[in-house]
């Protein structure tokens, strides 16, 4: 039997690819050939049409250089993810592009960097970077594990759920404890690390949800996350 | 408090410490803190007055190259102990060298400093001469972007009374240019065109695909520049401007080193202006050897071993392609303390894939599960996983007699330093 394939569209490779960002794609990759798919990785850039077949949206954080190259782009792509969202297209985005699927960013010097509004979330840039290593408590992922480093502080409207409250860092704003947001299969966080590698149940989720959309089951396999299972416990840990 | 009171006080504490054993930043400490002027007024009259070489990679090895070929010239060189970038190291290594009113009496002084520390010692001490080597990301943790990193040594260069010297292949140090005062001779270093896809820049990182290199914005090369021309294994050609000057073979190995050896060749010639001596500069350069974790093999049981220091993806990713070709027997140690960087992405920036076919036998440092972690998502076994480095290391050294290899961060390699400074003469082999 063939593998089924699923294809993996990554947003903005070139300019959005900071703190290894590059791991949560790498381990969707891997983890959709352990549990015996045929993996694709389309590239997303800006100035070209949004791929046609996407079964995962994966984008990563950037320098502000970065988001000022891809914002436009964004918004004109705006629509298609936000169609592909609404039908339960699992996406994770991580710091820079969740901060653009919220409403706007407004920079530090009032520049307002409008987002496509699929979290009902602002973000204004903050006086000093929030650095460090990250416990996230999430009801449905449990801990997640990561490390933060952004400037940006995002409010949460009241009815915009976040993907977990932090018990260690300081998350999307350092006020509230809430960190990331989630709207339906769209998951939104601070999280670098890489955070799929050392978060299998996300990673796994995000599989889960991709593979039962498409071909309406999924049956996983039994991948050894023993080496994670340490990660993660060292993770835990070590200083701030 | 006076000077000479905090003088004479940071050297009683550096007897002391020596006495206890081992060294520490607490004498630079408690002098930084006593007497914020010590820097300046230690350094201040110097005849050649101080150079900065920083930038991400390299400084180590570079710092170590400048340093022999002003020796070489006569020019009494004070130098920090390698590896120890950070303005409380200068501070500390100072000490010793400073007499009781707190003046040194050298003719120059070569410093390597981090990004940060460059911009803290400069605004206190101007440089006469200043070497940029290149941006890569590098512990962001405590940097935050690259782009800031840059931003960062602009303002390094912008304090440079004399000379700057940067690198002509690398866009971001290439920028810097704008930030040189008028009056300052501004001097480049560089790779030959057939050398620069070895150079991935920055924005190159991700994966493995690379862009061709740009090379149309770049400067002319003009007569003072000193360019790599050819590499071969260690046999390397430079010229100065177009004209080619010298075939020789280095002690030096990787093709990072040598770039580094352009550089070096470029600031000394700026530095030394008329008395620059070509055939001495040539000669000590064939002579220098690579800085401890910095290439150097060491003899254990008869079979080489090899410290190789990993600081950033990019330096890790250079590494890994200049060694490809020599395997060996290898152990990855990663630590995240201070001076490592606490953030365990960069890992994620490195392909290891090269590694599937023979697997990676030994693992250690505190983030030893991170590291394996990060090979299993290449497709690459892993053999043991020791955190404990001593332990680690005696295990590697005792699974088999082939020649080693240790890729390591900074303080798991100070720390393996030390376990094999405790049974093995740290001897460098030919």
């Amino acid at each position: 039997m063939t593998s089924q394939p699923i294809t993996i569209v990554h947003l903005y490779p070139k300019e959005m690819n900071i703190y290894g960002d590059w791991g949560n794609v790498l381990t969707l990759k891997r983890r959709l050939e352990w549990h015996g798919f045929a993996p694709k990785i389309v590239e997303h850039h800006p100035g070209k049409p949004f791929p046609k077949e996407a079964d995962i949206v994966i984008g990563g954080g950037g320098q502000d250089s970065g988001q000022t190259l891809i914002q436009n782009d964004l918004l004109e792509v705006g629509d298609a993810l936000r169609r592909l969202a609404d039908d339960g297209t699992p996406m994770l985005v991580i710091c820079g592009l969740y901060q653009l699927f919220g409403r706007f960013f407004k920079t530090s010097n009032g520049e307002t960097i409008p987002g496509i509004g699929l979290f009902k979330a602002e973000t204004h840039g903050g006086p000093k970077r929030l650095i460090g290593n990250v416990i996230v408590e999430s009801q449905k992922f449990g801990e997640l594990i990561g490390y933060e480093n952004h400037s940006g502080l995002t409010l949460l409207d009241n009815d915009q759920p976040a993907l977990g409250r932090v018990t260690k860092g300081k998350g999307n704003n350092g006020e509230d404890t809430t960190e990331g947001a989630v709207y339906k299969n769209v998951y939104g966080s601070y999280l670098h690390g890489s955070l799929l590698p050392k978060n299998p149940a996300l990673a796994d989720e995000l599989i889960r949800e991709a593979a039962t959309k498409r071909y309406g089951t999924f049956t996983p396999r039994d991948i050894d996350d023993t080496f994670a299972v340490y990660a993660r416990e060292t993770a835990k840990r070590r200083p701030r | 408090m006076l000077q000479k009171q905090s003088v004479k006080l940071g050297k009683l504490i550096k007897k002391a410490m020596r006495l206890r054993g081992g060294g520490s930043a607490l004498p630079g400490l408690v002098v930084e803190k006593l007497s914020p002027n010590f820097l300046a007024h230690a350094l201040s009259d110097l005849p050649h007055g101080v150079v900065v070489v920083s930038g991400t990679n390299g400084k180590t090895t570079t710092t170590k190259i400048v340093v022999e070929l002003l020796k070489t010239h006569g020019l009494r060189v004070f130098t920090n102990p390698s590896g120890s970038n950070f303005t409380r190291g200068v501070v500390a290594s100072l000490l010793d060298h400073v007499d009781s009113a707190g003046k040194l009496d050298m003719d120059i002084a070569v410093l390597e400093l981090d990004e940060a520390h460059a911009v803290h010692f400069a605004s206190s001490v101007a440089p006469a001469y200043t070497l940029i080597l290149n941006v890569f990301r590098d512990q962001l943790d405590r940097f935050g972007e690259i782009d800031h990193t840059a931003k960062l040594l602009a303002r390094v260069v912008e304090k440079t009374t004399k000379g700057v010297v940067l690198n002509r292949d690398d866009e971001l140090v290439r920028a810097l240019a704008i930030d040189v005062k008028r009056d300052v001779a501004l001097r480049y270093f560089g790779v030959g065109n057939s050398l620069l896809k070895l150079f991935p820049s920055d924005k190159d990182m991700r994966g493995a695909k690379k862009k061709s290199p740009e090379k149309d914005r770049r400067t002319p090369i003009q007569p003072d520049d000193v360019i790599l021309s050819k590499l071969s294994g260690q046999k390397a050609t430079f010229s100065f401007g177009e004209e080619t000057k010298k075939s020789m073979t280095l002690k030096l190995a990787g093709i990072y080193n040598v770039q580094n050896a352009a550089a070096a060749l470029a600031l000394a010639r700026t530095i030394l202006g008329d008395d620059f001596k070509e055939k001495q500069s040539f000669t000590a350069l064939e002579t220098v050897r690579p800085a401890f974790g910095r290439g150097e093999a060491i003899t254990i049981d008869g079979q080489p071993l090899e410290i190789v220091l990993v600081k950033n993806p990019s330096g890790f990713r250079l590494s890994l392609a200049s060694y490809r070709k020599k395997p060996a027997e290898t152990m990855i140690a990663i630590n995240d303390l201070y001076a490592d960087g606490r953030d365990m992405s960069w890992l994620w920036d490195v392909d290891f894939s090269d590694f599937s076919a023979s697997g990676i036998p030994f693992v250690s440092g505190i983030r030893a599960y991170d590291m394996a972690l990060r090979l299993q998502y290449d497709n690459v076994e892993v053999g043991q996983i020791l955190p404990d480095t001593a332990a680690a290391l005696q295990a590697f050294l005792a699974s088999g007699n082939r020649p080693k290899r240790i890729f390591c961060t900074y303080t798991a390699m100070l720390s393996l330093r030390r376990e094999l400074a405790k049974t093995h003469p740290l001897e460098a082999i030919e």
